[in-house]
């Protein structure tokens, strides 16, 4: 086992994290287009480029759709790429996202979490990327700026392996994990380096038909390939299928990154996939996303000083979703609420919700689940209000007949 | 077309696994193009013109359809300056 590393202590804010981060990971190209709350990472990385201590090529583009698509083009040219965007940022590189995924090409993303447009607003809730959650990423959600940090580096492993070739959106809620400055441990450089090393381009085999060989999955003169190409109803379900198995393998890799990323760094997320909180005696649980995990790690605490047994579990990883994990920790709890921080609308809850919900319907004694979709646009979920919804989480008894969703923090 | 193959068995992100010269594409063609020999004067333009690359030599060095291919757009027709080349219903 590798030993811990010592490690820089600074004082970030959750953007400035996720731009160590991508300085350190030997990124050779940067591509990305201002937008709030997630500037200030394409700031830091022109200033650190600028000074000469990231030696990556930066693209400034006219926008997030070029914005992704130079950053897809210089992937499959064989660099490591990486970009960063928000809400209305995300929602104009929808096309690419698919085309990145599909040609399952590793590019690695941060997503400051912020309230899609209209009405136009800039605060945190995760109804940008949850609206991506079917584009084919890897979504990881970070609770604080360290968390960031440590996802953006792994997920450059993670991307690249072979089992896997999936790009990764790194998700940190839109000003209170990217504006909020907070004491963040930073490994050194060369350690990092190490860590993710220098991008190897995965290999494909070719058919028969060109001879049989292996060649490297990029664009190469030596080996021409064409990347992208017209793909109809006799080949694109396969293609997609693909996706799916890639989907399916990701787990693995993504909790052996994150074990071999705890054994130099010293920090660990549950299993990499979903990190839970005194779960072991909870009598409820409550499962949600981002930093207001944090908070309820608090109000768990203090439920449990009043000798209210509640768990707490975060979920990091929510594409692939850790169903399987979600059904081993519900099992045996006599109640489930689930914290949305997005809104389907039209739909009988939350996406989280509604995965959840799905997932615990193959267990003989499902516990009911309660769904709270809360903090759009930035409204405030304090402990306070954590505390009355896990109180009625703790209390409920038995699955109404139609899913309960409330929706704590709005005015009647 | 050899029979389909299954998911296992291709590459990954739909990288093309056989050349297109494999895909005939002859039966998208609504209209034929004919070559009146009498009146060629071989002078290439509806070989330089084919999108397709459905225009070959014959033996005689003449210029000939190669209806495997050829999808019938009818610029080779469009193009020919001595009108040789004459569209036909399939």
């Amino acid at each position: 086992m590798a030993k811990v590393v010592q490690q820089k202590m600074m004082s970030l804010n959750g953007d400035e994290a996720v731009a160590w981060a991508a300085k350190q990971s030997n990124v050779d190209v940067v591509a990305a287009f201002p937008i709030t709350p997630q500037t200030i990472i394409m700031e830091r990385i022109a200033e650190f480029i600028h000074d000469g201590e990231m030696d990556a090529e930066i693209i400034r583009v006219e926008s997030e759709h070029s914005a992704l698509s130079a950053s897809w083009g210089a992937a499959v040219a064989g660099a490591r790429a990486f970009t960063a965007t928000a809400a209305n940022g995300l929602a104009l590189m929808w096309e690419i996202l698919y085309i990145v995924s599909s040609t399952r090409t590793p590019v690695v993303m941060a997503i400051v979490n912020r309230a899609l447009s209209g009405p136009i607003n800039i605060h945190c809730d995760h109804g940008d990327s949850m609206g991506a959650r079917d584009s084919g990423w890897i979504q990881i959600y970070s609770e604080d700026a360290q968390e960031a940090y440590d996802n953006v580096i792994q997920a450059f492993r993670i991307s690249e392996h072979e089992d896997v070739l999936l790009p990764v959106m790194v998700m940190l809620d839109g000003f209170l994990i990217s504006h909020t400055m907070q004491n963040v441990q930073i490994l050194p450089d060369e350690v990092v380096s190490d860590f993710v090393g220098v991008r190897k381009v995965a290999k494909i085999k070719l058919p028969e038909f060109y001879g049989d060989k292996e060649i490297p999955f990029m664009l190469n003169p030596k080996y021409p390939i064409s990347i992208g190409p017209l793909d109809l109803y006799d080949y694109y379900f396969e293609h997609k299928m693909q996706q799916i198995e890639a989907m399916r393998r990701a787990p693995n890799v993504i909790r052996q990154v994150h074990k071999e990323y705890a054994e130099i760094s010293g920090r660990s997320y549950g299993d990499g996939m979903l990190d839970p909180y005194k779960v072991d005696d909870a009598d409820a649980l409550i499962i949600g996303i981002g930093s207001t995990m944090g908070t309820l790690k608090a109000v768990v605490d203090e439920l449990r000083e009043e000798g209210k047994k509640l768990g707490s579990v975060r979920i990091r990883v929510f594409r692939p979703f850790p169903a399987d994990e979600i059904r081993k920790l519900a099992s045996g709890v006599s109640s489930v609420g689930v914290l949305d921080r997005s809104a389907s609308f039209g739909a009988e809850g939350g996406p989280l919700f509604l995965e959840v919900r799905s997932a615990l319907y193959s267990l003989r004694d499902r516990p009911p689940v309660l769904g709270y979709v809360y903090g759009l646009g930035g409204r405030d979920m304090p402990p306070k209000l954590l505390k009355k919804i896990a109180e009625e989480v703790l209390s409920a008894k038995e699955e109404p007949e139609k899913p309960k969703i409330a929706f704590p923090g709005v005015r009647e | 077309m050899s029979a389909l193959k299954g998911w296992k068995e291709i590459p990954i992100g739909g990288l093309p696994f056989e050349p297109a010269v494999k895909y005939k594409t002859g039966d998208w063609r609504v209209f034929k193009p004919v070559i009146n020999k009498d009146k060629c004067v071989k002078c290439g333009l509806c070989w330089m013109f084919c999108p397709d690359n459905a225009i070959i030599w014959d033996g005689e060095n003449h210029p000939t359809v190669d209806y495997e291919f050829c999808k019938g757009c009818g610029i080779c027709a469009h193009e020919c300056p001595v009108k040789a080349i004459e569209m036909v219903r399939e």
